[in-house]
């Protein structure tokens, strides 16, 4: 008799997309709010950004993404215990990507970027994939839309790799309220062409002043 | 032979005895894994999930002055290119390099934890760990891990006191010595440059531009390579990064658009 295998699958994808892009002093992250599963909406509203002194927006398996920012935020209290300081954005960066691999098979499915200002108040965007492997980059978009948004970023923020030598600059030249109409015009598209994307936008811009939040509709379709 | 099991201890906490939080640092790293009756039938749906960079060229080589070490940066989740900027020499100490070909999570965590390894070592013998010994310990902790999926496929190049020193170390645990190495699905390409240009005594100039040459080529007919060829020189001073160019660029330095000459010139008609 065949043996009979288990068909329930511990993983869900929870759709939608996030994205940062670092400026010269400033650094954007937005996500959707729709989480679904399946051709189903479970909510309209749900918050896939958490913050420290850096702002971490992830996409996948939303229930992961919950265990993940709940681990990540008991090391973030135990670092401020030990050194009196918050975690800086690259620290917080390494941290994250031991975390994600130190379950490397048994992955957390999910796909973040993170994003805050460097040592020097430089914005910095560091993009993983689902198992730690990390990159400072000046913009990166994860999720279900990324493959919308991604060629269309590339077009308009083209930056230069941080491999080339001599080394050029990767932030965007654009100022922070033109990086700001950037990230809304971006999801606006997105949300035409990805049935996982859309319901409403969040917006986290941390600059020297501190951190506040932006939200924007989409389309609720 | 006793197995480097550093890697493998049990993620469960023994009673009353440490926080796991704080001693994560520590005690070695200790993996939690899923608790199925098919692992590799699970190991394979996960990987679906994280497809690794497999597409890749990497290459390294001794000559008179030392060791080349020179890869793409283009990274690949099947047919979608995930980044064109990934580090793939990764900088263990300052007279140390190792690559990256295979999972870039695996190479990124392991070549880290080399590091570590490397640096504990010169404290506690009070002088730089050999080439040989580094390639040694990544093959251990490699071979323990054999068979659970780890993809890493690794070039260690150095220079120690016994001059340069170049290893190249799998995901099988096989460890090679040798004088010139390509890594990934470019490398049939690379070697054909590489292999017809090689001499030993060659200058830096002349070895660091063989390598750009033949990582060049390797972009140009593999698909899964390309972005930025990066070339590094370990010498006996340590490691230096002598140029990053777009492969794209130096296809044009390379074979220059030459204007051509018009044979029959398209002429206004006038009139009816």
């Amino acid at each position: 008799m065949p043996k009979e295998q288990a068909n329930w699958s511990p993983y869900d994808n929870n759709g939608g997309s996030c994205f940062a892009v670092a400026g010269a002093d400033y650094c954007v992250i937005a996500a959707d709010t729709r989480m679904s599963t399946g051709y189903n909406i479970l909510t309209r509203d749900t918050q896939k950004s958490v913050n420290y002194k850096c702002v971490m927006a992830s996409s996948g398996f939303q229930a992961d993404v919950k265990a993940l920012q709940k681990h990540l935020a008991a090391r973030h209290l135990i670092y401020q215990h030990q050194h009196n300081k918050q975690m800086s954005c690259p620290a917080m960066a390494q941290l994250l990507s031991n975390t994600l691999y130190y379950k490397r098979f048994f992955p957390y499915y999910s796909f973040n970027v993170l994003g805050g200002l460097d040592n020097e108040g430089k914005g910095c965007v560091f993009t993983y994939d689902a198992v730690g492997s990390y990159e400072k980059v000046g913009y990166s978009s994860q999720g279900s839309g990324s493959t919308l948004i991604m060629p269309f970023l590339d077009n308009q923020l083209k930056s230069p790799s941080p491999l080339l030598l001599p080394a050029r600059d990767a932030v965007t030249p654009l100022a922070e309220a033109e990086a700001i109409d950037l990230v809304k015009t971006v999801f606006a598209s997105a949300s035409e062409r990805d049935i996982y994307t859309g319901d409403k936008l969040e917006i986290v811009v941390i600059n020297a002043d501190g951190i506040r939040r932006e939200y924007m509709d989409l389309r609720k379709d | 032979m006793k197995l480097d099991t550093t890697g493998m201890e049990s993620a469960a906490p023994v009673w009353g005895s440490h926080n796991e939080l704080v001693d994560e640092f520590s005690a070695a790293p200790s993996f939690e894994l899923p608790n199925t009756t098919d692992f590799d039938g699970f190991q394979k749906e996960a990987i679906q999930m994280v497809k690794p960079a497999k597409g890749t060229t990497t290459l390294a080589f001794i000559f008179k002055e030392g060791v080349m070490v020179a890869a793409d940066s283009r990274a690949s989740m099947g047919g979608y290119i995930s980044s064109q900027s990934v580090k793939k020499i990764i900088e263990i100490n300052p007279y140390m390099l190792g690559t990256m070909a295979g999972g870039a999570a695996d190479c990124q965590f392991w070549h880290r934890n080399l590091g570590t390894k490397c640096r504990l070592h010169e404290l506690a013998n009070k002088r730089r760990i050999s080439v040989t010994g580094a390639s040694k310990l990544f093959a251990n902790i490699l071979y323990s891990y054999r068979g659970i999926g780890l993809s890493v496929g690794t070039m260690i190049a150095g220079w120690d006191e016994t001059g340069p020193g170049l290893y190249y170390v799998d995901n099988e645990g096989g460890r090679l010595k040798g004088m010139r190495f390509s890594v990934g699905s470019g490398s049939p390409y690379a070697y054909g440059v590489l292999d017809n240009g090689y001499r030993y005594d060659m200058s830096v100039e002349e070895a660091a531009e063989l390598a750009r040459r033949a990582i060049y080529h390797a972009t140009f007919r593999d698909g899964a390579s390309g972005g930025v060829a990066s070339v590094y020189y370990v010498g006996p001073n340590g490691w230096k990064k002598l140029s990053g160019d777009d492969v794209g660029e130096l296809h044009y330095r390379y074979y220059p658009v030459m204007p051509s000459t018009v044979e029959q010139e398209m002429v206004e008609v006038t009139g009816a």
